[in-house]
């Protein structure tokens, strides 16, 4: 995974040979000048219809409230919880390439780093759904959540963890949309270049911030993308442990436990590479970009995605572990009917998806054949979700008190309104890929020899 | 290739940089300013009684303890609105023709209540008792004002929540000695902060600052 410094051009290895820099920027930049494919007017459309259902969902919620999900007493956090995590944790795999690869200088993140990065924006976006309407009245989610000088001189709780995640969580979509924007910059410049409507001109222009690539401004972008990187490194870290907080903090069995903050980082990288090769492989396949993402890029990734995978299956293990060791009947109790409980089922489906199906990844030929990997990555999406809903429910459904306990049904709102964060997701992927160059045009064009006349070898 | 933005374009740009800024510092304070404003807690503004009664003369000019008409402050959590007969203690000798005081007449006739406009509304979610209050040394000065002066009646605190903590969080900032919580234009003897810290211990006050204590 690493590159040897023997090699003649850094990351050459990264990129079909015979590209140039104008080779480069024609086959980016042409995605979006050039015809767009009919498969995008389909998977948009498959998407906006989606998202139309997320519209009826909400509207509806705001009509009748909560009370039309399933969340009850002892369950009283469900689907939107589930949800919520599930997709930030998608998000943190953007954020890993892009800042925790480029300070350890991987070049295969140059040509996945722009749409990773725009993966985490939009699933950051879907994630604060939940929690916003979970609040019932979502308008007066900002007079709830955030700490300003009111009249009533009350702070929020500072001691709750929920209160550390709307800091984590809004500290992490506003860096990532900062450093996806300002990598954004160079590329917008070229598209303002290339681009022919006198209103596309003057929007890639006003957002690329009058950049004309001079040394000046190249030495500008460094060092805040540098600075960038830098400080999105400890939120890959610290936005998921905060989350896990949510759990652990409290005295539920089954959540209070030491391992959750690693073992949810770990299982957010693990689902956000998962969800990077869900979304890479038809891309590349679609838009023909095998040269800039090539069999190593999707190869390192899988490797990722096994590494990560293990970390969490060791969780899961010590899980058990714990519940066994403690010799506290509450954790033995949740242990044993997570296994053997009403949510068994859940439970084995979610130690086949994580623990077992990415087993194949210890194949190459798995790793570097797209469709094999694509199932082995939906297995993943699918275990990553299960995961959280066996955490959340198993937990919640039968704690200390055998008279309060209950079962969870999500009804067919929770669904609905579960299912329309993915067209949203979706639809604001497809205006991406359509508007802004889907790969880092400037990035990609540092793998070629010429980029490397004087050959100083340390090009970002 | 002609250029796509005018030179002015930087200057607007960065104009618009700060002006964003200053402008959300514009409406946030405008937003904080108007919610205290006494627009919204509805303070200093006469209010309109059926009766143009004066605390300035009574209370005031007559020097009539606040205790002769509001009976029940030192006792119950309502301070207590008088009955009409305890006006006619009065009034039915002095000024027993005044037009002004036609009302009183006509409701002590049919025995129907005079019907006041409330002052002091706190909400319903809110519990609040005047005794405990005077009985820890809270003066009816501090939460009322200067009644004695006050020819029409009015609303002289903002009775938002801040309002109630500051004194709550710290009472040795309001507290005064049990004899002088019914005078108007009453002066620490000293540094109130150290007569009101010897009066918190005195008193046993304590700083319940708990939801429930008024959200029960």
């Amino acid at each position: 995974m690493l590159d040897h410094a023997k090699e003649e051009v850094p990351g050459a290895r990264y990129l079909a040979p015979g590209h140039n820099f104008g080779s480069i920027s024609d086959k980016i930049a042409g995605i979006i000048t050039g015809r767009t494919p009919f498969s995008w007017f389909i998977g948009f459309l498959i998407g906006f219809s989606v998202l139309q259902l997320l519209l009826v969902s909400i509207t509806y919620l705001l009509f009748k409230g909560t009370g039309i999900w399933g969340l009850n007493n002892p369950v009283g956090w469900g689907f939107a919880i589930i949800n919520f995590v599930w997709w930030i944790g998608i998000g943190h795999a953007g954020t890993l390439i892009s800042a925790i690869l480029m300070l350890f200088r991987q070049h295969w993140r140059t040509s996945i780093n722009r749409a990773a990065e725009a993966m985490t924006v939009f699933a950051v976006a879907c994630a604060a759904i939940f929690p916003i309407f979970h609040t019932g009245r979502p308008w007066l989610a900002a007079y709830w959540l955030l700490p300003y000088p009111n009249t009533m001189a009350l702070w929020p709780n500072f001691r709750s963890p929920l209160i550390w995640d709307v800091f984590a969580v809004s500290t992490y979509a506003t860096v990532s949309i900062v450093f996806w924007y300002v990598g954004l910059i160079p590329d917008l410049a070229t598209m303002r270049d290339r681009a022919k409507s006198p209103i596309a001109q003057r929007l890639y222009g006003l957002f690329a911030l009058g950049w004309r690539g001079s040394a000046l401004h190249w030495q500008r972008y460094e060092t805040a993308s540098l600075m960038l990187a830098g400080l999105s490194t400890p939120l890959v870290l610290s936005v998921h442990t905060v989350v896990s907080f949510d759990f652990a903090v409290s005295v539920i069995p089954g959540w209070h436990a030491t391992i959750f903050p690693p073992y949810f980082v770990a299982g957010a990288i693990y689902a956000g590479f998962a969800m990077v090769l869900t979304l890479m492989i038809p891309m590349r396949a679609i838009y023909g970009l095998h040269d800039f993402i090539t069999e190593r890029h999707i190869d390192n990734m899988a490797k990722v995605t096994l590494a990560t995978g293990l970390i969490v299956f060791y969780g899961y293990c010590m899980e058990a572990f714990f519940g066994w060791y403690s010799a506290n009947q509450f954790e033995q109790f949740m242990i044993t009917n997570r296994m053997n409980g009403p949510y068994a089922g859940y439970y084995w489906a979610l130690i086949f998806c994580n623990g077992v199906v990415p087993q194949l990844l210890w194949s190459k030929k798995i790793r570097t054949s797209v469709l094999p990997l694509f199932g082995v990555c939906m297995a993943v999406n699918v275990g990553m979700w299960l995961e959280r809903f066996v955490i959340v429910v198993t937990s919640l459904h039968r704690d200390y008190l055998p008279s309060s306990w209950g079962m969870y049904y999500p009804t067919v709102w929770d669904w609905s309104t579960f299912i329309g964060t993915m067209g949203l997701f979706l639809t604001l992927f497809y205006l991406f890929i359509r508007v802004l160059p889907m790969i880092s045009i400037f990035e990609v064009r540092t793998l070629t020899p010429a980029a490397h006349a004087k050959g100083d070898g340390h090009h970002g | 290739m002609s250029q796509i933005f005018p030179r002015s374009a930087n200057a607007i740009v960065r104009f618009s940089l700060v002006g964003v800024l200053l402008f959300g510092g514009l409406v946030a304070s405008i937003i904080g300013m108007s919610m205290r404003s006494d627009y919204v807690t509805g303070a200093n503004s006469n209010v309109d009684q059926p009766v143009q009664f004066s605390h300035l003369h009574h209370a005031g000019g007559m020097g009539i303890d606040c205790r002769y008409c509001h009976t029940s402050v030192e006792q119950a959590a309502s301070a207590n609105i008088p009955p009409t007969k305890t006006c006619m203690n009065c009034h039915s000798q002095i000024w027993a023709q005044s037009p002004y005081l036609e009302p009183v007449r006509a409701s002590w006739k049919t025995g129907e209540s005079l019907v006041w406009t409330r002052v002091h509304d706190l909400p319903d979610f809110v519990y609040f008792n005047h005794s405990i209050h005077v009985k820890k040394g809270m003066g009816c000065e501090t939460c009322h004002g200067r009644i004695d002066k006050m020819p029409g009646i009015q609303q002289k605190s903002s009775l938002q929540m801040e309002w109630c903590l500051d004194c709550h969080r710290n009472p040795e900032k309001f507290v005064r000695p049990r004899e002088a919580v019914f005078t108007m234009g009453y002066e620490p003897e000293g540094d109130q902060l150290e007569v009101g810290r010897k009066l918190v211990q005195e008193y046993k006050i304590q700083s319940l600052t708990t939801c429930s204590t008024c959200h029960r």
